[in-house]
């Protein structure tokens, strides 16, 4: 076994503060703590390490305790433990390859990074109101219930972290529902790389509208069920109600948005005042609460799930033959996919005509899919309203066939500064609530 | 490095930076820079340009001038910007004195309109001072551009790295930070780090 050697700088090293000692414990050194321990006066402040590997600490988020007796007196987070360099790795890739990426950043909702994303990217492009209809709806339409699912595992794993288990076992089942579509529509449960810079990456299948017609019948009683289990609970009531507060200055001072904004009565939904693929033509309301708690919030999102079975209902009634891909030849992913024998592959047709009779087509399909086209230089930022907040995007083209620049001002990312605000003076059991109530996905802060 | 690093096309773009925009912007935004030209007394000296592009305002703010900037158009009644949305670094290795570049989005929810700030830095002084005072949501964000880009947020009050671990050496999203360079060997066969593979080499 190894150990670190003392003279290796990047290790902390034991040493005197004006508060105490502060010990390292670097492994095999038990014993040599314990006899140090020893000999200084006790302490009465406790400093505990909540995380990274906690069952309640929503992945891998890390809180650093200051405790008193069981009160919070300083509350810290320590995140990083997720970032996989996504921002980076999207300067080597193509402007469309960048979706397979950033679907992956919050990862339980993947199509509101690729709609913010693609938005982004037509900016750049100037081809925002090229966008044919039927692709903004499916866009829509995907994002809403990519919005149940995302407020399902919220409901779920919050209930679960706060011993309402039965929450957990609804919420997951509900959500598979949704995921069923989803996996029906592209192919996959999660990480799809479904929408893409100039419109979808194909069509609805066929049984797929009937699919969510389906949904939206089993859906409300589902949830129904969720929320009675939940809303009048005396012991879910007894942990979330007064928990978590942050007023509305305190929401604008640390830049929080989504349902931690609308719980303190301030109905901001970017849906709704600055409207995008088209939302200002679908009917819903923005629920708002005034109580500012981990409860308000909880009672937020079960009313967007229903907000959001209105607009889905509205998009099945819009939906209208027609196109999903941007005209423009240049832009437009050339690939016709299709199941074959072997799966989804490219149509015959397509193969057909770029093989056999057009050398022009293949020439430009072989350029297209592996060069990437040239999105001219300058800087945008789209934002969408996801399941957590405002997502920005800001991207950087220089020119070129690949990102000069992402950046994702992931909601998930800004909210979890809110913690220490939440939490201090509080007893450590409502840590969990209040964390909870935030909703943070930490492939979203880390990316 | 240039944008095309496909392999295939190895044309090299040279994209100059988008003009500063003259009045009228149109819109929204001449109301914008008049408000901002009532509330910044030095607005002369501390804006040195407005770059109108794909219907967004950008408002290149020299570093010093920053956070009073930041301030009036938080405070004031016309602009209302009651929020930021953080800070994003860009790294521009080629615009000597202004390599490093700061990108801030602020959002009026009262007015319900947008506009951006952008501050350059250069590499050798790579100093732009903190806007935690006015928008304390900075907090994290500036934490995450020092640990990518290296730009130090002055008047922070613990700037420290928040992705990276603490003994990480160098910022990953500088545009000279070297990609990979461990060597993956695999029967003999050798992987070259990723910016060496021929399709990054060009």
């Amino acid at each position: 076994m190894t150990t670190f050697n003392d003279s290796d700088p990047r290790v902390a090293d034991e040493r005197e503060t004006t508060e105490g000692k502060v010990f390292t414990v670097q492994g095999n050194d038990w014993d040599e703590l314990l006899h140090d321990l020893s000999s200084t006066p006790a302490q009465e402040r406790i400093i505990v390490n909540m995380g990274p590997q906690h069952p309640s600490t929503h992945g891998v988020l890390r809180l650093i305790l200051e405790l008193d007796g069981e009160t919070v007196t300083e509350a810290r987070c320590g995140i990083g433990y997720l970032h996989t360099g996504i921002e980076k790795n999207m300067e080597f890739r193509t402007w469309t390859q960048g979706v397979t990426f950033v679907t992956r950043m919050d990862y339980l909702s993947p199509f509101f990074n690729e709609t913010a994303y693609c938005l982004g990217v037509e900016k750049l492009l100037g081809i925002t109101d090229q966008i044919p209809e039927r692709a903004n709806v499916i866009r829509v339409m995907m994002m809403e219930l990519n919005r149940i699912s995302s407020h399902l595992v919220c409901l779920a794993t919050g209930g679960m972290e706060l011993g309402a288990l039965t929450a957990m076992t609804f919420g997951f089942r509900e959500r598979e529902l949704v995921l069923d579509v989803f996996e029906m529509i592209t192919g996959l449960r999660m990480n799809h790389a479904y929408i893409r810079p100039g419109g979808l990456a194909q069509d609805l299948p066929e049984g797929a509208e009937q699919k969510v017609r389906e949904l939206l019948k089993i859906l409300p009683g589902r949830l129904k069920d969720t929320a009675d289990l939940l809303v009048d609970n005396t012991i879910w009531k007894g942990r979330t109600v007064g928990v978590g507060t942050l007023d509305l200055a305190g929401c604008m001072a640390l830049g929080i948005t989504g349902p931690i904004l609308r719980s303190t009565g301030l109905p901001h939904d970017l849906r709704k005042s600055q409207p995008y693929c088209g939302y200002e033509n679908y009917e819903f309301d923005v629920p708002v609460q005034t109580s500012a708690d981990a409860y308000g919030r909880f009672l937020i999102r079960i009313a967007e799930m229903g907000e959001s079975m209105k607009i889905i209902a509205q998009c099945l009634d819009r939906l209208k033959p027609g196109p999903v891909m941007i005209e423009d030849k240049k832009i437009a992913w050339p690939a016709q996919l299709a199941h074959g024998a072997d799966g989804t592959g490219n149509s015959f047709e397509h193969i057909r005509q770029i093989m056999g009779t057009s050398m022009e087509a293949l020439i430009h399909h072989f350029k297209l899919v592996t060069e990437g086209f040239k999105v001219p230089a300058g800087q945008a930022y789209s934002a969408v309203e996801s399941p957590r907040g405002e997502l920005g995007v800001h991207l950087v083209s220089d020119g070129g066939t690949r990102p000069y620049r992402v950046h994702f001002r992931d909601p998930s990312f800004t909210n979890l500064q809110a913690t220490a605000a939440m939490c201090e003076g509080a007893q450590i059991a409502d840590v969990v609530a209040a964390v909870a109530s935030i909703d943070p996905v930490m492939g979203g802060v880390d990316r | 490095m240039n944008g095309d690093t496909s392999g295939y096309g190895g044309l090299v773009v040279k994209s100059e930076p988008i003009a500063a925009a003259d009045r009228p912007f149109g819109g929204a935004f001449d109301s914008i820079a008049d408000a901002i030209e009532a509330a910044v007394p030095n607005h002369a000296q501390a804006i040195t340009g407005i770059v109108i592009d794909r219907d967004q305002m950008t408002i290149q703010v020299k570093r010093e001038h920053l956070v009073e900037v930041a301030q009036a158009l938080r405070d004031d009644a016309a602009l209302r910007f009651e929020m930021c949305l953080g800070v994003s670094g860009v790294h521009f290795p080629e615009q000597v004195g202004a390599e490093l570049h700061a990108h801030y989005p602020l959002l009026s929810i009262t007015h319900n309109r947008r506009v951006f700030l952008e501050v350059t830095a250069p590499d050798a002084d790579p100093v732009i001072p903190s806007l935690i005072s006015v928008y304390p949501t900075n907090d994290w964000h500036e934490r995450e551009t020092y640990d990518f880009f290296g730009i130090i947020f002055s008047g922070h009050p613990h700037l420290t790295r928040i992705q990276m671990p603490d003994d990480w050496m160098g910022h990953p999203q500088r545009k000279d930070y070297p990609l990979g360079g461990i060597p993956v060997e695999f029967k003999g066969a050798q992987i070259d780090p990723p910016d060496q593979r021929r399709s990054y080499n060009k």
